[in-house]
């Protein structure tokens, strides 16, 4: 809460300008018919994802070139609020000139940072994330036809939240290690659940198989059968003390690349390294705040101890981290 | 050219009205329960604002109308009231609302649904109007309150308030209406109808914003909500907004005369728009125009959803407004559509416009053309309409 919240704004203040042009004028709006298709000598896909029932749909039409699996040409029409209309614009922009599976690689997140009117500022707010995630799900539609295989079968885990791309073992990990009780801690930690919230409970905007009400209540139980195995359990993967500070800084770097770094991007920060101090039996690691997390009420709090705890659990629990 | 067609939302302060309230805040700015003549400079004006107020709906002297910051305000005072003096109490254990309450009706509801009472949601017809059989039907000997609205903020529809105030009195159960669309729009008469308590607020008929009011029927006084200085009779305490007052008067005073006007020549225009607005293809209105507020059109552009069509809109300078989910920030969806049982796909298409005594025709004319603009240049961007090859198998129309 604080005085940004207590107002309230219209969300429209929130979009990009980048959103806005789209949204007057999508660049890559049209359709592709069969006689084009077969003048490019190209193979047509029309993909459907949505349903107007649901407040957005998109078609997506892509123009394939047989030998190469090249996307030569690629359109949309949509059904939905200018966010989706812009997403779903992006997104057909996107996919030109890659090939099938170079376009199935392309997620909701990027759709949101192409239409980012700067790196640090996000396109769209919080709650017209799921437009972007649409956009995603319509490729996957689209070559999963083109290629005769299921859509499923392009996704290598289970997403909780699209919004934000947290996977299902994400979350298992997050809930367990910082002994997390509530859905705002998830969000604070995750980011999961901070935007559209489909992903909370039944009875948001979409329909889930897993809500992180379902997981927490799984950690309950397990914690109630004395199976928890908290984050200090955990072994360290190496012996931290044993490393020089180069590779300190390398193994803490990497543990930041693979767990905390795209969770500050999506936020429109990121952090950096300054230094590693033994300080008696403890390791001091000095980062510093990039971008909007500089400043961030959470950036002292909910994600520190997220650092903090990733850190203590891969390297050593005598980890502290100090922002500056 | 800027439009304002949002008057269900809020509407603009009548000159008039701003004027009468003027002089309430640097000339006479004392307050009216302290014992000097800075104070004493404030009472004709208040007086003479509650005598315009209680002859606007036909109050009897002995009935009591609170002034509150807001109608919020009020449907929570009521609400929570009934609750502690007959729910927690346990002398009663149920009440009734309608499914499209406004959110301060259904949230408060909820709240006290959390707390053990038992709520019936009211279902709605296909025209948008509530059952008074369906009060009938639901009502038990624990039944404490029966609360519908008078008029439905989104699509205007008239909810039959007599008859259900009428099953309320036979069976001994309170009854509140929330009129805060009726007033300025319909003849209210809290004499004619069996009603206990009724809500409005200023800013819904060209008044200031925070000041609300809540008739209470003599004997059926409520338990205060704000404790303190026992200002309004001790029934709402807190300092008095007295320029609030003072416009809320002056406003309800202009209302009544502006009556007729609003049921002949703004229904007039709002009919001949309608007419207009349906001459587009594939264009539904869900409540007919005779079981409507005279100011008030709810019409559906089949494949446009409706935020596109408000930045449509809002790019020519016309304000309007959506229940479309995509348009809140919550993500909810429009609840009178989905009570309706409106066509599925019709459920996030809804744009209110909403007229007032200072609509023009000009207005309209120009909002009819932006909004046929509109409509082909979304159309044309719609999968709704968009091509698709011969045998293709399209999943637009259905649940993900």
């Amino acid at each position: 809460m604080g005085i940004d919240s207590l107002i309230g704004g219209t969300i429209w203040d929130e979009y990009s300008d980048k959103v806005t042009d789209l949204m007057n004028n999508p660049k890559n709006m049209g359709e592709i018919t069969e006689e084009e298709a077969k003048e490019m000598e190209a193979r047509l896909i029309v993909a459907d994802f949505g349903a107007e029932s649901c407040g957005d749909a998109v078609r997506l039409y892509w123009a394939v070139e047989p030998e190469t699996d090249v996307i030569l040409k690629s359109k949309f029409k949509s059904f939905g609020c200018g966010t989706a209309i812009a997403s779903s614009d992006t997104m057909a922009e996107l996919c030109l000139g890659k090939s099938v599976d170079e376009a199935v690689k392309i997620t909701n997140i990027d759709v949101e940072l192409a239409m980012r009117d700067n790196p640090d500022t996000p396109a769209v707010p919080p709650q017209k994330m799921h437009c972007s995630v649409m956009a995603y799900d319509v490729i996957k539609k689209a070559a999963a036809q083109y290629k005769g295989v299921d859509m499923e079968s392009f996704e290598e885990e289970v997403i909780v939240c699209e919004c934000a791309r947290v996977t299902l073992s994400t979350l298992q990990e997050v809930i367990r290690l910082n002994d997390l009780t509530t859905v705002e801690q998830i969000a604070d930690y995750t980011k999961a659940g901070a935007f559209c919230k489909s992903c909370i409970r039944p009875g948001g905007h979409e329909e889930k198989d897993i809500y992180l009400v379902d997981l927490l209540e799984e950690y309950e139980k397990e914690k109630l059968a004395g199976k928890a195995s908290l984050g200090n359990d955990a072994a360290p993967t190496s012996d931290f003390a044993a490393m020089t500070i180069v590779q300190r800084i390398k193994a803490v770097d990497k543990i930041v690349d693979d767990n905390i770094r795209q969770m500050l991007i999506m936020d429109g920060g990121d952090m950096e390294i300054l230094d590693i101090k033994e300080n008696g039996e403890n390791f001091d690691i000095y980062i510093r705040y990039l971008g909007a997390c500089s400043g961030c009420a959470s950036s002292s709090t909910g994600t520190l101890f997220a650092i903090e705890n990733v850190l203590k659990e891969k390297l050593s629990d005598k980890i502290r981290v100090l922002p500056i | 050219m800027n439009v304002y067609l949002d008057n269900n939302a809020t509407t603009i302060v009548d000159p008039h009205i701003y004027e009468a309230m003027e002089p309430y805040f640097v000339q006479k700015y004392g307050n009216p329960n302290s014992l000097h003549a800075f104070a004493s400079d404030t009472h004709p004006g208040i007086k003479s604002a509650m005598e315009k107020i209680y002859a606007g709906i036909n109050a009897n002297r002995e009935d009591s109308v609170v002034i509150t910051s807001c109608a919020t305000e009020s449907n929570n005072w009521v609400l929570k009231s009934i609750y502690f003096e007959y729910i927690l109490t346990g002398k009663k254990n149920h009440i009734m609302i309608s499914e499209v309450e406004h959110p301060s009706i259904i949230a408060t509801a909820k709240w006290i649904e959390s707390m053990g009472c038992k709520v019936t949601y009211l279902p709605i017809s296909h025209e948008g109007i509530v059952d008074a059989q369906a009060v009938k039907d639901n009502m038990t000997d624990k039944t404490a309150l029966v609360s519908v609205m008078w008029a439905n903020n989104e699509t205007g529809a008239i909810f039959p308030v007599e008859e259900i105030g009428a099953i309320c009195k036979e069976n001994g159960v309170l009854f509140h209406t929330d009129a805060v669309q009726a007033i300025g729009k319909l003849p209210v008469n809290v004499q004619l109808f069996n009603v206990d308590y009724l809500t409005f607020s200023a800013h819904k008929f060209h008044g200031p914003k925070g000041v609300g009011a809540l008739y209470m029927k003599k004997g059926k006084e409520l338990i205060p909500l704000l404790h303190g200085g026992s200002q309004m009779g001790g029934y709402r305490s807190g300092t008095l907004n007295v320029a609030g007052i003072v416009g809320m008067g002056k406003a309800m005073e202009v209302a009544v005369d502006a009556l007729d006007f609003e049921m002949t020549e703004i229904r007039e225009m709002r009919d001949d728009f309608e007419d207009e607005l349906l001459k587009i293809e594939d264009t539904f209105v869900v409540t007919p125009r005779s079981k409507r507020t005279p100011n008030t059109i709810l019409i559906s552009f089949r494949g446009i959803e409706g935020e596109s069509m408000l930045w449509d809109l809002n790019r020519a300078g016309i304000g309007a407004s959506t229940g479309s989910a995509c348009a809140s920030e919550d993500l909810e969806a429009n609840s009178v559509m989905e009570a309706i049982g409106a066509a599925e796909d019709l459920a996030h298409t809804a744009i209110r416009f909403s007229l007032s005594r200072y609509t023009t025709e000009e207005e309209l004319k120009y909002t009819l053309k932006v909004v046929q603009a509109a409509v082909v240049r979304l159309r044309g961007i719609s999968s709704s309409y968009a091509y698709a090859p011969e045998g293709h198998e399209s999943g637009l129309g259905s649940h993900h």
